[in-house]
């Protein structure tokens, strides 16, 4: 065969590549061409029913659409808070009824197709950074009252800064074929093996609670593994603990404690939401009381241990069991215990003795109190990370209420001070292997600014812990 | 355990736990920084560390053996005030003062990294000092006056 032969057939199979190219690429347009739903003028406040407005309001806090759609500092709805990515930071969008930088001009059906479809109004895909693939499972009653509670808000004119997403990820189109792979459009369907009340936590978690968003972890094309449903995941810096079986927690979950947790940001066994948590308990606490008692019924049986609250004492006997593995004793004779056992641990134990024991293994209860750390999540979790992020950058006061708070020691202790905390704490109050890659969370959680995101759950509702989760709701919110 | 505390190195004899506040106030006699809560959550003891706010009621003075700490007394004298504590003078923003020491301290971080903090900025970093008299709005004059006046004291340095 002579070289220009060979030539010719390289040519020719170029040719036939490229043309294939061309044709599946516009195949794949025309395919993800979505039609443009037909601008409306804004309906009336009035034209919806109060009823429908007070679901909606529960509705939209179960979503937490406030805590990604509305800006640091900005005003409610109007957008323009980054979402980070590995992709890039995604900007979340004006989702106040402003006509021209907002979905005033938005119709129902326009509404119901982005949360179902994740399609805006005029016909782009709309990036699963709006989880859209949970939305999907909210019924057309609860998406109708959602739809009614937002364009009933205060319209805010405001554009989001432009998503920092690099070629071809930039190209909304292609969110055709993400769709195609991970999308399962359709409402949620109950099992019938399993009650009512299972039901409709299943429906709340699945859909507008979307857990899975954070609790899951995602694929490199940033889609939940659906065989790892709620084992951990990530979001914004901290580590999302598993939900399922493989939770951190040193007292294991029931549907009580998620339920007073959900509520109120806290619980006198587990601590206090903090991270992005906090914003979501302080949203939850909006919820009707069945609805919370669903969500934690659900999660407790797919954690796999539904049973009865463990009463106080139960709770103190499993403090003292888990303290008992690691050779602590309680606090009274706290010091004696940094002997033997903690030998190779000696700067971390006295730094934990001089500047975390007076809070931690204090009188004060939790939430304002310290926990003690043999029931943290964040010293038995996956990594250090939560840990890194709470003893740098404290729990800072929540605006204009009073939450939970913790001073942050990232000016005062140095690199090696922090790691060898870090490895005391593990090593002290669980019985788990040490972290490998202290060292490593350290320097992301040091790099990061995670202010905003540090507070823990407001408590102007708090009520004592004895008190069951959800009286009184309405009348303080 | 040597501390280095507004730029002289001092010998200290205690207890390596014990918190940098009893070890300012007890041992070197430096008794700007004030005891409010010991937890942490109120302000009132707030030195630089590094050039960082930092409450020295719950920092045990051993963390800090290789840092530069500043207090109060390190930054200006009576006869010698520095921008910071003119402005406070000048703005009367002291009632019962107790917690004017630390608030001083937290705005001098602010400044020092940011010359030209802007009001809200001031409000914000502001947020962990408590005062009980109510004289917020002279502090936070007070601190906006700093701002000028260490603006001014920096081009005079210059020239």
């Amino acid at each position: 065969m002579s070289v220009t032969r060979i030539a010719r057939s390289v040519g020719i199979i170029c040719v036939v590549l490229a043309l294939a190219l061309a044709v599946g690429l516009g195949a794949f347009l025309i395919a993800a061409r979505q039609p443009a739903i037909d601008p409306i003028t804004p309906p009336p406040a009035n034209s919806f029913a109060p009823d429908l407005l007070k679901r909606g309001a529960q509705l939209a806090a179960l979503g937490n659409c406030d805590v990604c759609h509305t800006a640091v500092g900005g005003r409610p709805f109007a957008g323009g808070r980054a979402l980070p990515t590995p992709f890039g930071a995604i900007y979340a969008t004006n989702i106040t009824p402003d006509v021209d930088t907002g979905i005033g001009n938005w119709s129902e059906a326009a509404f119901k197709r982005a949360m179902r479809h994740g399609v805006r109004r005029d016909g782009a895909y709309l990036y699963p950074a709006f989880p859209y693939d949970h939305f999907t499972r909210v019924s057309d009653d609860d998406a109708k009252a959602i739809y009614a509670y937002l364009m009933t808000r205060e319209p805010v004119r405001a554009v989001a800064p432009a998503n920092e997403l690099p070629f071809p990820l930039n190209v909304r189109s292609l969110m055709f074929g993400w769709d195609l792979l991970f999308l399962r459009p359709g409402p949620f369907r109950p099992d019938k093996n399993h009650d009512a009340t299972w039901n409709r936590g299943a429906y709340l978690v699945e859909g507008l609670g979307h857990c899975g968003a954070c609790h899951t972890p995602r694929n490199f094309l940033g889609a939940e593994k659906s065989d790892q449903d709620l084992s951990g995941g990530e979001s914004e810096g901290w580590t999302a603990y598993a939900l399922n079986a493989g939770s951190p927690a040193p007292v294991q979950w029931n549907a009580d404690t998620l339920a007073h947790y959900l509520a109120f940001g806290f619980d006198a066994s587990h601590g206090v939401a903090r991270g992005p948590m906090a914003e979501v308990a302080d949203d939850l606490h909006a919820l009707p009381e069945p609805d919370i008692r669903a969500i934690a019924a659900y999660l407790a049986d797919r954690a796999g241990h539904a049973r009865p609250a463990v009463s106080e004492i139960e709770r103190q006997r499993a403090v003292q069991m888990q303290r008992g593995k690691t050779g602590a004793a309680n606090s009274a004779d706290s010091q004696a215990s940094i002997g033997a056992a903690d030998a190779t641990h000696d700067d971390g134990a006295a730094i934990y003795l001089s500047a975390c024991a007076g809070c931690h293994e204090g009188p004060r209860a939790v939430p304002f109190g310290g926990i003690d750390l043999a029931l943290s999540s964040g010293v038995a979790g996956p990594n250090a990370t939560n840990l890194f992020n709470v003893v740098l950058h404290g729990l800072p006061a929540a605006d204009a209420t009073h939450a939970p708070v913790m001073p942050g020691f990232g000016a005062a202790m140095n690199d090696a001070q922090l790691v060898a905390l870090a490895r005391y704490l593990r090593a002290r109050f669980t019985d788990k292997e040490p972290w490998p890659d202290v060292e490593q969370s350290l320097r992301e959680a040091r790099s990061a600014t995670r202010a905003a995101t540090t507070r823990s759950a407001p408590s102007d509702r708090l009520m004592p812990p004895s008190t069951k989760p959800g009286a009184g709701n309405e009348a303080q919110r | 355990m040597k501390l280095n505390v507004n730029g002289q190195l001092h010998e200290i004899v205690s207890d390596p736990r014990t918190p940098l506040l009893y070890v300012l106030r007890d041992d070197l006699k430096l008794n700007a920084a004030k005891f409010g809560c010991g937890l942490g959550q109120c302000g009132a003891c707030t030195v630089l560390i590094d050039g960082e706010a930092v409450f020295s009621c719950i920092t045990p003075a051993a963390l800090i053996a290789d840092k530069k700490i500043t207090t109060l007394e390190g930054l200006g004298t009576l006869a010698q005030p520095s921008p910071i504590q003119r402005a406070f003078i000048e703005e009367q923003a002291a009632q019962c003062g107790y917690c004017i020491p630390g608030m001083m301290m937290r705005a001098q971080a602010l400044l020092q990294k940011k010359p030209q903090a802007n009001d809200d900025e001031i409000r914000a970093a502001l947020e962990p000092n408590l005062c009980r008299c109510g004289t917020q709005m002279r502090i936070l004059r007070a601190v906006g006056r700093a701002r000028a006046l260490m603006a001014t004291a920096q081009a005079g340095d210059r020239t």
